[in-house]
């Protein structure tokens, strides 16, 4: 009985095996030699979040996709290309991958891929990586990418605060981490700048792709009187524009809205042709700080074993075009305190006062 | 038919069927078979990298497996393998960077940390199992929550942040060899521990006095009551059994993978795979470790599809999925047939 | 006389092994035809072929006269043919109508009209007298009235055949009674009957005419009342069977077994066994007789150690085993034949093998420092199987698949093995065909006859006034009275059992 479970089983994998080889007339990609390229290529790992969050994954694509488009490159090899990862034992492998089909610069994107990128960086010494919202120090062929995140979410902090006519506002992350910490310090500056009297209510969802968590808690924001609230959570914010946009459906007068996060949130929050939940959005330009690295790299430029901080000055960070939502005052005041920051009177915190 | 040739010639029509309607799938959302099918290939065995990245994979599902079969084989359901597996982890990479200790003792040390944490885990089910006839399928599930969350407050109490300290060298599994035979890969010795607790649960259930018993409780409670045998200790032994299992394929991504433990948002799901691994393999440990390569072997060459032939993550693991979907259903069609050859065995 | 069903000269196949070999049976209209043999002679493989899920290899069947081929058994309830099971097809948490009508829905309009079917439930019940009711659920009704409603559902599909398939192995004697009413009953409104059975008493109560087969072969019809049971063992059988077990007088000796005021309670906590007295010697089988529920069971396992003793003292050989863990018992002398073997005697799913080591497994010489030698179980299960006659393919064989006196054997073979002092034997021949039932006999008079002690607890009269040479009726918990097979009537025993006591004193044995 168990010999022949066993024999069987083997037969499987040989059957496979055969088969498969049968097929295989090996024109593996990885062998292209590096003699044959012509021009600069560019790849990205996503997180687990996907290619299309919506948020950080995205943004990045869309820079290498300009970057791609503007050099005259097309998807794939030689060109530019993403992996997407399904688990965190993936980031590695696919890291891997990347550089194995000779891709002149790999964008890892987000803090979870920081431990893969420190070791593949160790072993493939000609790669070029660029990781994206975290330090990489004492690797030559990894260039860091950081965003003052908190200097956009300060300005979004104080026009929520003006415009609040609750006095109360909201503010959900996706997991406790310095870069969330940012943003929700930034917030709660800016809106306590505004206006001292400003309650913000800060809850965590444990998760970044949990957008049914996002909603319950949203729901529960919404209920106890916040009026404007502030996400950086990818996916998990999803829920809070699906529970924004129902209340607004309900009810059109309805006092409900969203700030985004990472990139132009404006189409996510549209309930109609008239109609939209979204404020405003804090926006991290991934997709600017992706295309320059890689324009850089491809001059011969890579700021290799650097780490890139990216605020308003830089145009690296800032707030969305609101489509009118913000009124006039509150953009002046805005203007004002970016004036300010950018000449560095006032520091915009980078964590939360605990 | 004759036995041998129904035992060749399921598996082939099953893995076959398998791949024609993975081959379908992608021909339908337009994408060649062919190309997907050599990416597949290629990323079990294409190069050195690939294979070890392979053999790495299949690691943990071999412990997942066993765990999920070695309980079956004594007649408990143990869907906690995932929260076992956690604990597991954690618990091996805390060893591995909070001592310093010589490798010989660093790295056995971490190893129990994780059986310890793995079987203490599955003790609970076990316990109230054999003391309350609470039934295990529901404290495992629910201790897979406990143990996910337990793990990540944890882990924000021993490091103020995102995940561990990375374990010392002394305690990894990896080594500057394997990385040097397989091109960088993050193969491991745990594969080696994998081979050995195979045989380890084949000798435990088939050669001692206390697999027996084990087995026996499984099977028959009554009968076992009544030739002696204590069933709740039983019940037990073979959870904390199971759970060691799962907590030492923890401890295969924290002293081999990974190095770390980070926190999660979600499960890590090689314990669920587990029982799929278990079931392919007919809850027999070598047939687990054929699961377990197959799965492990589909998960890793599955990376390569988009990589080298641009085919979508989704439609990968729908591939995937049929391709383990027509094996196990080959395994149905094999116990089919010899349902009907025993029944007419017992006609006689 | 009009033949219903003749199957002529049916051959089936499978494999090498012929499992019917030209076997004939003709059923006559309004009798009840008997098919008798043993277990494994090829009675369900006939009624399966007759009930369209086997296709023989050769012969042929007629119904009314008319060669069909029956390829289903949507065919065979075409043509008026119903299967009694013996194994109940039922829902548990369906009532009767859902139950009857299940696979055969009556719809109205797509929806299942439910309460038409009720009250043609209720009628067929009626007119034969089944007494059942149509929307009771099948959990809560009893196993005889779950048969009952088998019955119907083959009725309320219109069968004029019925097919009986062992249906008393699973009923008390009062449900057996009713049945053969039921039974007569079907034959007076018309309906023929095929009883599949190894029971000879039953034949011999119910049927009209016997068809015996034995190892596949048809060995003949007879007519009931022409015949008598040893004829029928005979010709089931193949050879003589002795039913009046030969034994020489027994030797008492020593007290094995001294219970002392035993009191036992149920899992509710209900005292079942009251006070109990009783005493087994060396060298004599003791009977229990009872009626099924007067502590029997609660008895052996406080004497086995599976059930807690509330209050009294049991000692084996003198000494004090009372409270001690099963296997401490099992250890100091006692061996078991539980009354469930397939729940207490057996674990199924192991092979043969393994099951004979079922208490040994940890000893030597099976086992050193725990490792198990297989080779050695497996030498020692060859033994047993050869020397108890266990048939069976090989020693790796499931236990579950052999038939229940291979069973029996070999859990005798077991216990016997270990060479007990005290050897407990509860129904061991429940449901089993009568050259088991000899052989068993056999096995617990020869342990007797080396001087052992045998308690037999069984609820067929029979098998206690055969077998023991003492009887103790258990009423109610205790031990009422002690009398010698020899010198007390069935009838007199039945009325102790049913816990009155004689007035005229028969002698008393024992030392109560």
């Amino acid at each position: 009985m168990k010999k022949r479970k066993i024999g069987l089983a083997l037969s499987a994998l040989l059957a496979s095996g055969t088969l498969l080889a049968a097929c295989g007339n090996d024109d593996n990609a990885s062998d292209t030699k590096k003699d044959d390229k012509k021009s600069f290529s560019v790849a990205m790992v996503t997180d687990t979040g996907g290619i299309d969050d919506r948020s950080f994954n995205q943004s990045t694509w869309e820079g290498i996709e300009k970057f791609g488009k503007d050099n005259g490159l097309s998807k794939g090899n030689n060109g530019y290309d993403y992996l997407q990862s399904a688990s965190e034992s993936d980031y590695n492998t696919n890291l891997n991958s990347l550089i194995r089909r000779n891709f002149d610069l790999v964008f890892a994107v987000g803090f979870n891929l920081h431990d893969s990128v420190v070791e593949v960086a160790k072993q493939q010494k000609d790669a070029k990586i660029a990781i994206i919202d975290s330090v990489v120090e004492g690797q030559d062929n990894v260039a860091s990418i950081m965003f003052k995140a908190n200097e956009a979410s300060y300005l979004a902090g104080a026009a929520a605060a003006l415009q609040s006519k609750t006095g109360k506002i909201g503010f959900i992350g996706g997991m406790e981490s310095d870069i969330i910490d940012g943003f929700e310090a930034g917030f709660v500056a800016g809106a306590k700048a505004a206006n001292p009297k400003v309650k913000v209510d800060v809850q965590y969802a444990g998760s970044f792709g949990d957008a049914a968590k996002g909603q319950a808690i949203a729901k529960r924001m919404y209920d106890s009187g916040s009026d404007i609230i502030f996400h950086a959570a990818g996916g998990t914010g999803n829920g809070l524009f699906t529970e924004a946009k129902e209340r607004k459906k309900k009810d059109p007068k309805a006092d409900v809205w969203v700030i985004g996060v990472d990139r132009d949130q404006y189409d996510e929050g549209k309930v109609d042709d008239k109609t939209n939940v979204t404020f405003t959005s804090v926006l991290k330009r991934v997709d600017i700080a992706a295309e320059d690295v890689a324009k850089q790299s491809k001059d011969g430029k890579f700021p290799g074993g650097k780490t890139i901080t990216l605020g308003l000055k830089d145009n690296g960070v800032d707030l969305a075009d609101s489509h009118g939502v913000i009124t006039s005052d509150t953009q002046k005041k805005i203007d004002e305190y970016k004036e300010k920051i950018i000449k560095g009177e006032i520091t915009v915190p980078e964590k939360p006062e605990k | 038919m004759s036995k041998r040739l129904t035992n060749i010639l399921v598996p082939l029509i099953s893995i076959l069927l398998g791949i024609i309607v993975g081959a379908i799938v992608m021909a339908i959302s337009g994408f060649s078979p062919v190309d997907g099918y050599i990416a597949l290939w290629n990323g079990v065995f294409g190069n050195t990298y690939n294979i070890g990245e392979t053999i790495r994979q299949i690691t943990p599902y071999v412990f997942a497996g066993l765990a999920v079969a070695f309980a079956f084989r004594t007649g408990l359901f143990n869907i906690g393998v995932e929260g076992q597996l956690i604990v597991g982890w954690l618990a091996a990479a805390y060893v591995g960077y909070a001592f310093d200790l010589p490798k010989i003792v660093h790295i056995p040390l971490a190893l129990l940390a994780a059986a310890v944490a793995g079987g203490l885990w599955a003790f609970i089910p076990g316990l109230l199992k054999a003391k309350l006839q609470v039934h295990e399928v529901i404290v495992t599930i629910m201790m897979n929550y406990i143990a996910l969350h337990v793990v990540n407050a944890t882990i924000a109490t021993l490091s103020d942040g995102e995940k561990t300290e990375k374990i010392h060298e002394t305690a990894s599994l990896r080594s500057p060899f394997l990385e040097s035979i397989t091109d960088y890969s993050r193969l491991h010795w745990g594969f080696i521990i994998a081979i050995l607790a195979v045989i380890i649960m084949w000798f435990i259930l088939e050669k001692t006095t206390r697999g027996y018993e084990l087995k026996s409780v499984g099977f028959n409670q009554h009968a076992s009551e009544y030739a002696g045998m204590n069933v709740s200790k039983n019940i037990i032994l073979a959870m904390v059994i199971s759970g060691i299992f799962a907590g030492l394929g923890g401890a295969m991504e924290a002293l081999g993978t990974f190095g770390n433990i980070s926190k999660m948002t979600a499960f890590t799901g090689i314990g669920f795979d587990g029982i799929a691994v278990a079931l392919l393999g007919a809850n027999q440990p070598f047939g687990v470790l054929l699961g377990a390569m197959l799965f492990g072997s589909l998960k890793n060459g599955g990376l390569n599809m988009p990589n080298e032939a641009g085919i979508p993550v989704e439609i990968v693991s729908i591939v995937i999925a049929l391709i383990i979907f027509f094996v196990a259903s080959g395994y149905i069609i094999r116990v089919a047939l010899e349902r009907i050859s025993k029944k007419k065995k017992e006609e006689k | 006389m009009e033949y219903v069903i003749e199957m002529l000269g049916i051959r089936k196949q499978f494999g090498d092994f012929v499992a019917n070999d030209n076997i004939t049976l003709q059923l006559k209209k309004g009798e009840i035809h008997a098919l008798l043999g043993e277990n494994g002679a090829g009675k369900s493989t006939l009624m399966n072929v007759l009930f369209g899920l086997y296709q023989p290899e050769a012969g042929s069947i007629k119904v009314h006269g008319k060669e069909v081929k029956i390829t289903d058994p949507n065919k065979a309830n075409d043509l008026g043919i119903g299967m009694v099971h013996q194994h109940f097809m039922l829902v548990e948490n369906f009532t009767v109508t859902e139950n009857i009508i299940l696979g055969s829905e009556p719809t109205k309009m797509g929806s299942i009209n439910i309460r038409d079917a009720a009250k043609k439930v209720q009628e067929l019940s009626e007119k034969y007298g089944l007494n059942v009711d149509a929307n009771a659920k099948i959990e809560d009704i009893s196993v005889g009235m779950q048969q009952r409603v088998e019955i119907l559902k083959t009725l309320y599909r219109g069968a004029e055949i019925l097919i009986f398939d062992e249906p008393t192995a699973s009923l008390t004697p009062q449900e057996i009674t009713e049945l053969m009413q039921i039974m007569k009953r079907l034959i007076d409104e018309g309906k023929s009957i095929i009883l599949i059975t190894h029971k000879l008493k039953e034949i011999m109560e119910v049927s009209d005419r016997v068809t015996i087969i034995r190892k596949g072969k048809g060995i003949g019809t007879v007519v009931t009342a022409d015949t008598n049971p040893d004829q029928l063992a005979e010709m089931m059988v193949g050879r003589q069977v002795v039913f009046k077990t030969e034994k020489v007088e027994a030797k008492p000796t020593d007290i094995v077994l001294n219970i002392q005021n035993l009191t036992v309670a149920d899992n509710r906590g209900v005292d079942k066994v009251k006070n109990l007295n009783l005493t087994v010697r060396a060298g004599e089988i003791v009977g229990i007789a009872g009626i099924d529920g007067n502590g029997q069971s609660e008895l052996i396992e406080a004497i086995t150690g599976l059930r807690k003793v509330k209050k009294g003292t049991i000692t084996l050989k003198g000494k004090n085993i009372t409270g001690f863990k099963p296997r401490k018992i099992t250890e100091a002398g006692i061996g078991h034949i539980p009354q469930d073997r397939h729940k207490h005697g057996l674990v199924l799913d192991f092979p043969i093998s393994h099951n004979i080591v079922l208490q040994t497994y940890y000893q030597k010489p099976i086992s050193k420092a725990g490792i198990i030698d297989y080779k050695k179980v497996n030498d020692f299960a060859k033994k047993i199987i050869h020397e108890y006659d266990v048939r069976t393919p090989g020693e790796m064989t499931l236990a579950r698949a052999l038939s229940g006196g291979n069973q029996q054997k070999a859990i005798i073979g077991r216990e016997i093995e270990r060479d007990p002092e005290l050897l407990i034997a509860a129904l061991p021949t429940r449901g089993l065909d009568v050259g088991a039932i000899e052989f068993i006999h056999k096995r617990l008079i020869e342990q007797r006859d080396k001087g052992k002690a045998v308690l037999l607890i069984s609820f067929e009269l029979d098998e206690v006034m055969n077998v023991s040479d003492s009887i103790a009726v258990i009423h109610d918990g205790s031990i009422i009275d002690r009398v010698l097979p020899h010198e007390t009537s069935e009838q007199d025993l039945g009325l102790l059992m049913a816990g009155q006591k004689l007035h005229q004193d028969s002698k008393k044995v024992g030392d109560e």
